[in-house]
């Protein structure tokens, strides 16, 4: 339980920081740690050379304007959950990120290292495919963005080079009319869900013009599931079972130690049903409409 | 083959601390072994347990899931650093063992630096504020029940002392 010997840069600079990566293709890049160290600690990843970033300037920035949230790559979690303007902004990030581990886990951990850490069984990843969100990459080119969409590849595995750094993650602001919801499904308190759904929902008057779903935890990597066409403008007991069979139809859920795959395409069907429920009374809601 | 070591200095309770320590060195070890400082237990050593939580500038973190050369520069408060300036217990440890807040004790100082930080945080948590500030941390005597009463009894207390200060102002 003790990590294997590594070398540790702590450079002052972004310059630096990619220098230091661009000279060691088996380095890691250390911000908030609190999913890297338990790897290291577990012996399930030995990188030769951390970068710690920590003491990068100008990078634990939390802003929110009428386009969308913008978060550092050293934000922690916890100063993003407590910012009224990400919540009046994009209310699904502070949604999701109370479910992100305990209080005391956010403290360190950083929203950015934890979208390109790329776990399925995470939340934020799911958060910024389902809102077609990106993260702003700093590599030896210059800085590029990255797409949710061509962000996640596989189990764990973001499309980020070897010597590129995660500088700034976007979350697009929730459109006029819309609503959203999460809920998530775990043994214990805090612990990561069996299966989790988020869901963002587009009313015009009483009827849905568009709604999207997110899950974690039920595909090897974030999946969205479009279920405009299944809930055909509603979202009563016929609608929402049409919504759910249609996710379960592209989702291909998988059996680990923790649920079965049967057991989480039934947490899917239950939550999707609830999620969809929660964001369409959201955009009610925020509409000014009342039932 | 010897490891690198890093000369640090590390700010443990108000006391600076020169060490030398390889990177690897988990804040939690460093605190352990190179410092005395034993109050600060080891459980999980993955960040589940919350045993090993310290406050770092006032924040509850996982102490197992820190690098002590991360800490460089930082204000870290151990268990060791709760006790008032005369010795007395604080309101936390005094709470716990009014409200019989522990047993083994081995979860103890990771529960007493998170509710530390958290009432200071919410002065007067509910019931239910209070079961969500340690969610973090398991204890595996109690069952939680008492540790409950000791968090709402903490912040009493810490609300006495601020009276009796702004009182004695």
């Amino acid at each position: 339980m003790k990590p294997a010997p590594f070398d540790y840069v702590r450079p002052g600079t972004l310059e630096e920081a990619l220098q230091a990566l661009a000279g060691h293709p088996e380095a890691k890049i250390l911000a908030g740690g609190q999913s890297l160290v338990p790897l290291l600690s577990m012996r399930l990843a030995a990188p030769a050379v951390l970068v710690d970033i920590n003491d990068l300037p100008d990078l634990d920035h939390v802003r929110a304007d009428a386009d969308g949230v913008r978060i550092g790559a050293l934000a922690r979690h916890a100063e993003v959950l407590k910012d009224a303007e990400v919540a009046r902004v994009q209310p699904l990030v502070p949604l999701a990120l109370a479910n992100v581990a305990h209080p005391t886990i956010r403290n360190r951990g950083t929203t950015v290292g934890s979208l390109v850490h790329a776990d399925a069984a995470a939340e934020m990843p799911m958060v910024l495919r389902l809102l077609d969100g990106s993260v702003d990459v700093a590599g030896p080119g210059g800085r590029r963005t990255i797409p949710a969409a061509e962000l996640y590849v596989g189990p764990l595995e973001s499309s980020l080079h070897h010597d590129e750094i995660a500088v700034e993650a976007f979350f697009p602001a929730l459109g006029a009319g819309s609503g959203v919801a999460f809920e998530e499904i775990a043994r214990r308190h805090g612990d990561y869900a069996m299966c989790g759904v988020a869901a963002v929902v587009t009313v015009e008057g009483d009827r849905v013009v568009s709604a999207k779903a997110g899950y974690l935890s039920v595909s090897d990597i974030p999946a969205v599931v479009d279920l405009t066409e299944a809930l055909d403008g509603s979202v009563d007991a016929t609608a929402l079972a049409a919504a759910a069979a249609a996710a379960l139809e592209e989702l291909d859920p998988e059996t680990d130690i923790h649920a079965t795959a049967d057991y989480r395409a039934h947490l899917a069907t239950v939550l999707t049903a609830r999620v969809v429920t929660a964001a369409y009374d959201d955009a009610r809601t925020r509409a000014g409409g009342s039932r | 083959m010897s490891e690198k070591q890093h000369e640090i200095r590390l700010r443990i309770n108000g006391t600076e601390h020169d060490v030398a320590v390889p990177a690897r060195r988990l804040l939690s070890d460093a605190l352990r072994h190179d410092l005395g400082l034993t109050g600060t237990h080891v459980g999980c050593e993955h960040g589940v347990c919350g045993a090993c939580t310290v406050l770092v500038d006032g924040e509850p973190m996982r102490s197992c899931l820190m690098f002590a050369v991360s800490a460089a520069g930082h204000d870290v408060t151990t268990v060791e650093g709760l006790a008032r300036p005369d010795g007395e217990l604080g309101p936390v440890q005094q709470a716990f063992r009014e409200c019989h807040g522990l047993q083994c004790g081995f979860c103890t100082p990771g529960f007493l630096t998170t509710i530390t930080a958290g009432i200071a945080e919410n002065p007067e948590p509910t019931e239910d504020e209070a079961r969500d500030m340690i969610a973090g941390n398991l204890c595996r005597c109690t069952g939680y029940q008492n540790i409950v009463k000791a968090v709402c009894r903490a912040a009493e207390l810490a609300r006495d002392d601020r009276a009796s200060e702004d009182g004695a102002a």
